[in-house]
């Protein structure tokens, strides 16, 4: 029996001094400060694309806060977590950190002092990211206004808040594989995969994660979630009615809108108002990959969008609505199979949406594309829709873009709830949704996010 | 048959379940307070209260309205007798052609009674949705700030008087 108590002691203890030695990191010197003007501009410059195409204000700016200052609340199923002070500040941000610092920071997953970081930061895909575009990332974040924001702790679920467990899920998740350049793709599909899986993150929201909270990697962007959206799969799951070509994408990402897939919302939207700005050729490189996930081929592509248009034509050409006039209507006659639920989802679809909704509405502002063709009402859950019921659309302040009024006051949960079962019935093909009430309650229990600045 | 509290009234229309309340209040009810500007929920024009919230009129359906209570800009006070939004308005000469004052007036309303005493960055959020096409926006402004004065101010005392009991 002491010899079996030693033993397993003895496990433990090579166990324990294993993991030290394989998680232990330390600290890195401080740097003294260095002045903007000793950064190459050249370097900065292409930094700043850089930045932008992995949208680091996104996530590292909190509503109405300075950029980079961080601050930005992290809802996980393990607990809140805040995004941190990416600022040259010496005291509360990265000013004190070397390039050494910053580059293990982003591959690792460390900060200078040899804390390792949660997952949220998502070093897991900038393993992928060269030194040489580091380094430009770098020179731009230290060339940034530095501003004084102290990082706030991270409020996870016990045990998690120990950083411990942070090292253990990088033993298990973190790997640190190359991008081959695949031959038989051109030099623009492989700078695209280089983007998309690498700095622009992008399957942090469109990859399912399993229940350590890791990517499934397996079934790359199968679709996953973003800031409680469903984050549409872009691969050959996608639910998108028309498969998205490379041109299709790039639209999407450089000008918010396609007319055959409809106009960015949610936590996509200032991941767009980004990538509206990084050079064209970049975008163009990450729609080529992304299109390419999908795997359809062109004569494939041209039948389903025949197919869906005609479907989405029929659904709306055969609502059985009058277009509102400024008269009131008599009584419609109703149709004798409608559960009472769907004929409220159609009086309140006719009343509140059909201006719009309906043969593509009057204004340029408004148009939107037909229904029957979104991704948002073929999706797997409702929650999409119920956001953008609830919240509406609206441009950035002080820009110009499609709006939709938000019907958070004007309609009742249960409204809500019997316009998106509507919605999802007419103008897709899909099974109805489940779980609307407790997804509309989730969204409704906190306020719209403002996006960054 | 739907029923609708307008105002405090109870009123019974007979029109198709999707006709928006806007035309409702105007046509029916003869309540021309609230006004139809775009009629896609992009000016502000026929504002007014649902509950507690600030609602467009002319895109919601007469039957998501069944049994909740509406406010106009006629339930607010009158020519004689204004209410403090109303008067704060008249104060000020906040209006020019004056069409989108009765949704302004509501849109600010429903801010001051969630938070009197509201502040400037409040309000000027609080107001984004609701356009000005004469451009009389900063007097709209100074409107809603002198009555989110009055109605802090008018608000105090009975909270004294409460803490005191």
């Amino acid at each position: 029996m002491r010899r079996f108590l030693f033993g397993l002691i003895g496990i433990l203890v090579v166990a324990v001094i294993g993991f030290v030695a394989l998680t232990w990191r330390s600290e890195l010197p401080p740097m003294a400060p260095r002045a903007a003007a000793s950064f190459d501009p050249a370097l900065v410059a292409k930094g700043a694309d850089l930045a932008a195409i992995g949208s680091c204000d996104v996530c590292h700016t909190k509503p109405g806060g300075r950029t980079y200052a961080g601050g930005y609340p992290l809802e996980t199923p393990f607990g809140v977590l805040y995004s941190t002070n990416i600022t040259p500040d010496p005291d509360t941000g990265i000013g004190a950190w070397s390039q050494a610092a910053f580059t293990r920071a982003m591959r690792e997953g460390v900060d200078r002092r040899g804390r390792h970081l949660y997952p949220a930061f998502p070093y897991d895909h900038f393993t992928l990211t060269t030194d040489s575009d580091i380094a430009a990332i770098y020179a731009f974040m230290m060339t940034r206004q530095p501003v004084s924001a102290r990082n706030e702790d991270a409020r996870l679920n016990f045990p998690l808040n120990f950083r411990i467990f942070a090292a253990g899920w990088k033993l298990l998740f973190l790997h640190h594989d190359e991008l081959k350049p695949e031959p038989s793709r051109d030099a623009a599909w492989n700078r695209g995969r280089y983007l998309v899986t690498g700095l622009g993150h992008c399957g942090a929201c469109h990859t399912p994660r399993n229940s350590l909270g890791a990517e499934k990697r397996h079934r790359p962007f199968a679709g996953g979630d973003g800031r409680n959206w469903y984050s549409p799969a872009l691969d050959a799951s996608s639910p998108s009615p028309i498969p998205w070509s490379a041109e299709q994408v790039f639209n999407y990402l450089r000008h918010d809108f396609d007319p055959l897939h409809g106009q960015v919302a949610g936590p996509m939207a200032p991941v767009n108002h980004n990538l509206a700005r990084v050079p064209e050729a970049d975008v163009r490189a990450i729609a080529a990959y992304t299109a390419s996930l999908n795997d359809t081929d062109a004569a494939t592509q041209q039948r389903q969008t025949q197919t869906a248009l005609a479907f989405a034509r029929d659904r709306e050409a055969t609502l059985p609505i009058m277009r509102a006039s400024t008269a009131t209507t008599p009584r419609q006659p109703e149709p004798p199979d409608a559960s009472a639920q769907s004929k409220e989802g159609a009086a309140i679809f006719a009343g509140a949406c059909a201006t719009c909704h309906h043969g593509g509405g009057e204004w340029p502002s408004t148009r939107p594309v037909p229904l029957g063709l979104s991704t948002t009402v073929h999706g797997p859950d409702a929650r999409n829709l119920l956001h953008i019921v609830v919240d509406g659309i609206h441009p950035r302040p002080g820009e110009s873009g499609k709006i939709m009024p938000g019907f958070a006051g004007a309609l009742t949960d249960a409204q809500i709830v019997a316009l998106a079962g509507y919605v999802r019935s007419r103008f897709s093909d899909k099974p109805a949704w489940t779980g609307m009430a407790e997804a509309l309650q989730q969204i409704r229990r906190r306020p719209a996010v403002t996006e960054a600045p | 048959m739907t029923e609708l509290i307008v105002n405090g009234e109870r009123h019974t229309v007979d029109v198709d379940p999707a006709t928006p309340l806007l035309y409702v209040l105007r046509n029916e009810l003869k309540l021309n307070g609230a006004k139809f500007g775009c009629g896609l929920g992009q000016c502000g024009a026929c504002t007014v209260m649902l509950d507690s919230d600030p609602v467009f009129a002319c895109l919601i359906p007469i039957v998501a309205v069944d049994g909740r209570r509406v406010r106009t800009v006629e339930g607010l006070g009158t020519a004689e007798h204004p209410g403090p939004v109303q008067r704060a308005f008249m104060d000020e000469q906040a209006a020019q052609c004056g069409y989108c004052i009765p949704g302004m007036i509501m849109r600010a309303q429903a801010l001051l009674e969630r938070k009197a005493g509201a502040s400037e960055d409040d309000i000027r959020q609080h107001m984004e949705p609701n356009l000005c096409r004469c451009g009389t926006h900063m007097r709209i402004l100074a409107a809603v700030k002198r009555a989110a004065v009055t109605m802090r101010s008018a608000e105090k005392p009975s909270r004294q008087r409460e803490a005191g009991r």
